[in-house]
């Protein structure tokens, strides 16, 4: 809860910027303040803070291990991507609005990870979409963008939409939004699955898909990743793909623990779809970013199992980790494209990266090690990532489904290594690039992040099973 | 703590060549590769000393929660591995110092890194820290054929790295079903064994078939070797080098410390569809190979042979099936580092390795022909040479077991007797043509490199008992 109230806190103060005319500090501030967020939020997790406010919130919200370890890794994604993306806000004139949307966008996923009423899961989808939408749109000279957000606000309005009608045909078949209501009510033995609640689920399982862009509800994604900034894609694959994913898991992890048995089938569906849709059809891609929004694709069917087999011991901590892992990889990635995306007049083909290595060593090499996570190859925390969700698989008998997975993985590594042959093996046609200090010790650091989290399991076990 | 001495000297190495100026790369490489074999030596020394189990051994506690140590242990069959692995790198290191190498840092330290995740392989006593070295030895030298192989090596290496990925998923797999069926959630490779063997049939038959694919596509053996010639063609010679000369060992050297003793159901009811694999693999390439016209490409064909030969060995289940296995394991990376250095000598000094267009260069160096023809007939197996040790025990073993597949696997010492003689009979004797007429003298550096491979060949050909002796004791153990 305290980092509800620091990050609106921040978002307001952020917008008086623009009356009293301190823009200039604004960027540092919010950097602080992302920082003291993230010190809170750890110091909670390991037990050092208690705080009243922690205790469920009007039955609202609950900050529980589970709320605190995402809201811990929500702050470190978003503390992170300020940081690469500061001069997303530095050559803006309304850089103090942008700032604000993406801080208010952090109190909508913060209460996506802790809600305990479907209202403030209602809540929080629209606070964290909003601003999205608008910023999908803030290259508002480009009309990718323009397209982009539009897009994403209809196809979103349209997919909440169905969350409350999903929403309402749960509440009218138990009589309550309060999960924990839900929770006795639907495990009690006398307990009959009526049209009503069934229908509700599937609403809600399609919304929840929808949000996460797992196929066959991935349409969307493809179009707003590449249109939107490069910047606002990497906060979009990763900060929002988090909360999305971390609130979909909490509907069951609360509320509806038996809903991934029952409902298997829609899930191989979601899962299977996803793994191969987005891998087939990322091999096709020749522009870098829209091949990362479909290997984005590809990678929430692995998520999508993890919530799937929700009933293994490790499920959360697995899925955690993949998410942790995932967007530390998918920053580094992105930073990369939108380094070379400045270098080359605002190409992000594949060709754009033809020979790298010989342009920048230090961007090429950042960008493999992210690349060769991403296809799983160890000891990267990729590779992790992958392994204990595909353990759980076979632990819950799912030996078909690992074979897939493992196929679908292996078609990911075509289209990954295009790019690594790129840069390794053609020839560069554009300038060296040099970078600035601190975007060495950026890249460097993520680097060390992707090794660190796959030969250290702190992350893993961050979550107790 | 000779494990973490092996796997760290050749990565302490690479962080030097890469902080120090390009100018030095060689030699640091070469220095730390030495080391490096000093090092392997005074851990044979250790073993043959019969050392406590802390010197040969390491464990750390890794991942509580995945049930994973980095666990390393030295025994006699790994040694073996090690010994050939650390000898050959220096010569590898050799073979470059007449030769102009573009961005020698990135090519000397991937060299180096390769030779710690090999060594980590040879090494490794629990599944999870195998599987990631078994990765890890494959990123540098994608990376070394990506960045310095030849013509169209984009779609070369990239069927390479799929088809060896493919295979290695697939052993991932296997290992989370043996973890699984641990009694207490562990990867060490003792569990594993207990595990495997409590499964049902069917579960081995799974497990059985997963690692053997991985082992075969490593090897390669038939049906699984149409990226290997093209790859070892494409490759730079240093890389063609590490992959037939030490990367094709990992799978044989998996087959006997990570299958057999697996899976004993399901590996004693496959035994004959392997072995018959292998046999294909054996009189198949041969067949091939005596068709090539391009020399690289024919021992590229010829690895395979042999190494089906191994393969069938090993799966004799045999003592003197798989002790030829590692004789021949050990003869045959010697062997075909010599010939592809020879090749590149050819090729570097005439331009061409098309065989039809050279010959007569024995007239020319005379000296160059001898270590060709003494690297030569350790190749075919000539009695007195090291390939003839391995390839007598490999027979023997595999007859024991069934005397056809040994008559029909024994073919491989005439027609390997076939080519190799044919190939050098093309390109050292008859007429100079007009490439072959000035072919230079060697360079010292290259007749170290004949001498110490010629002396390998001799020595552990006249007296096959100093590779043997190392791991007869450990292959009794798991050998029927």
């Amino acid at each position: 809860m305290n980092e509800i109230l620091i990050v609106a806190g921040l978002g307001v103060l952020t917008l008086l910027a623009e009356i009293f005319s301190f823009k200039k500090f604004i960027a540092p501030i919010v950097i602080a303040g992302l920082l003291a967020t993230w010190v809170v939020a750890a110091l909670e997790l390991n037990g050092n803070i208690y705080s009243s406010l922690n205790a469920s919130v009007l039955n609202m919200l609950d900050f529980d291990r589970y709320a605190q370890s995402f809201v811990l890794l929500l702050t470190t994604i978003a503390l992170l991507w300020v940081i690469i993306n500061y001069n997303f806000f530095s050559d803006e004139s309304n850089k103090a609005d942008h700032l604000s949307l993406i801080l208010f966008s952090m109190v909508g996923g913060f209460c996506m990870v802790s809600y305990t009423n479907f209202v403030m899961l209602f809540l929080g989808i629209e606070i964290l979409s909003i601003p999205m939408y608008v910023l999908a749109g803030s290259n508002k000279r480009s009309l990718r963008s323009n397209e982009a957000s539009l897009k994403y606000f209809l196809m979103g309005s349209f997919a909440t939409g169905i969350l409350l009608f999903g929403i309402a045909l749960l509440y009218g078949s138990t009589g309550s939004f309060y999960v924990y209501d839900l929770r006795v009510k639907t495990t009690g033995a006398d307990f009959v699955m009526t049209p009503m609640f069934t229908i509700g689920m599937v609403m809600l399982l399609a919304a929840m898909a929808f949000k996460s862009s797992a196929a066959p509800f991935h349409f969307w994604a493809p179009d707003v990743y590449t249109g939107s900034p490069s910047s606002v894609t990497s906060f979009m694959s990763t900060f929002v793909k988090t909360s999305a994913l971390a609130a979909f898991m909490r509907l069951f992890y609360t509320a509806l623990p038996y809903v991934p048995e029952t409902f298997d089938r829609i899930f191989l569906i979601l899962i299977i779809g996803s793994l191969f849709l987005g891998n087939i059809i990322a091999v096709f891609q020749t522009n870098a970013k829209r091949l990362l929004a479909y290997s984005s694709i590809s990678h929430v069917g692995f998520m999508l199992m993890a919530i799937r087999f929700f009933s293994e011991p490790t499920s959360v901590a697995s899925l955690f980790f993949y998410m942790a892992a995932y967007a530390i990889t998918t920053l580094a990635a992105f930073m990369v494209l939108k380094i070379v995306e400045e270098n080359s007049d605002g190409d992000v083909s594949i060709s754009a990266f033809n020979g790298l290595v010989k342009r920048n060593p230090l961007l090429a090499g950042t960008l493999t090690i992210a690349l060769l996570s991403m296809a799983g190859i160890p000891p990267l925390s990729g590779f992790f990532a992958k392994f204990n969700i595909l353990y759980i698989a076979l632990h819950h008998g799912y030996f078909w489904l690992v074979i897939i997975a493992i196929l679908a993985s292996l078609i990911g590594v075509y289209y990954y290594f295009k790019i690594v042959i790129a840069m390794f093996a053609s020839e560069p046609v554009l300038a060296p690039i040099t970078l600035t200090g601190k975007q060495k010790t950026l890249l460097l650091l993520l680097t060390l992040l992707i090794v660190g989290m796959g030969l250290n399991s702190f992350v893993f076990d961050l979550i107790p099973s | 703590m000779f494990p973490l001495l092996l796997i760290f000297l050749p990565v302490l190495t690479a962080l030097f060549i890469f902080v120090l100026p390009a100018a030095q790369s060689r030699m640091i490489a070469f220095a730390g590769a030495i080391l490096s074999l000093l090092a392997v030596l005074l851990s044979f020394n250790a073993l043959h000393a019969d050392a406590t189990d802390v010197a040969l051994s390491f464990s750390f506690n890794w991942l509580p929660s995945l049930g994973s140590n980095i666990s390393f242990g030295i025994d006699g069959i790994s040694m073996v591995l090690l010994l050939l692995t650390n000898i050959l790198l220096p010569l590898i290191i050799l073979t470059t110092f007449q030769r102009d190498i573009i961005k020698p840092k990135g090519y000397f330290s991937l060299m180096l890194l390769m030779q710690s995740a090999l060594l980590g392989v040879f090494m490794a006593t629990d599944g999870l820290v195998f599987y990631i070295f078994w990765e890890l030895a494959l990123i540098p030298i994608y990376f070394i054929c990506l960045f310095w192989g030849g013509e169209g090596r984009q779609r070369i290496t990239f069927k390479f790295f799929i088809y060896t990925l493919l295979g290695s998923l697939f052993m991932l797999v296997a290992l989370i079903i043996l973890f699984q069926h641990t009694t207490n959630h562990s990867f060490a490779i003792k569990e594993l064994y207990a595990a495997g063997a409590s499964m049902t049939f069917d579960q081995q038959a799974w497990v059985f078939w997963f690692f053997f694919l991985a082992f075969a596509i490593k090897m390669p053996v038939f049906p699984f070797h149409t990226w290997q010639p093209d790859t070892y063609v494409n490759a730079p010679t240093q890389g063609t080098m590490l992959l037939s000369g030490i990367m094709l060992k990992m799978g044989t050297y998996g087959l006997i410390r990570w299958l057999l003793p697996m899976v004993p159901q399901a590996v004693s009811a496959y035994t004959d569809l392997v072995i018959i694999l292998s046999i294909i693999s054996v009189v198949y390439a041969s067949a091939i190979a005596m068709a090539q016209v391009n020399f690289k490409r024919m021992i590229a064909y010829s690895s395979i042979a042999h190494v089906g030969l191994i393969c069938a060995g090993i799966f004799s289940y045999k003592a003197e099936g798989i002790q030829g296995a590692l004789a021949q394991m050990f003869a045959h990376g010697i062997n075909v580092v010599g010939l592809f250095f020879i090749c590149d000598i050819i090729q570097t000094n005439t331009g061409t390795d098309t065989m039809a267009n050279l010959g007569g260069i024995r007239t020319v160096n005379q000296k160059f022909a001898f270590w060709f023809l003494i690297t030569m007939l350790g190749s075919v197996a000539l009695p007195l040479t090291n390939g003839f040790a391995g390839e007598f025990l490999l027979l023997n073993g595999i007859y024991q077991y069934n005397a056809w597949f040994a008559a029909i696997g024994g073919l491989t010492i005439i027609l390997g007797a076939v080519y190799m003689l044919r190939g050098y009979q093309a390109i050292m004797l008859g007429e100079t043509s007009s490439i072959t007429t000035s072919f230079p003298a060697l360079k010292l550096s290259e007749t170290i490199v004949f001498i110490v491979i010629a002396g390998i060949i001799v020595i552990s050909g006249i007296y096959p008992k100093i590779i043997l002796d190392i791991s007869a004791w450990d292959v009794q153990l798991i050998a029927h």
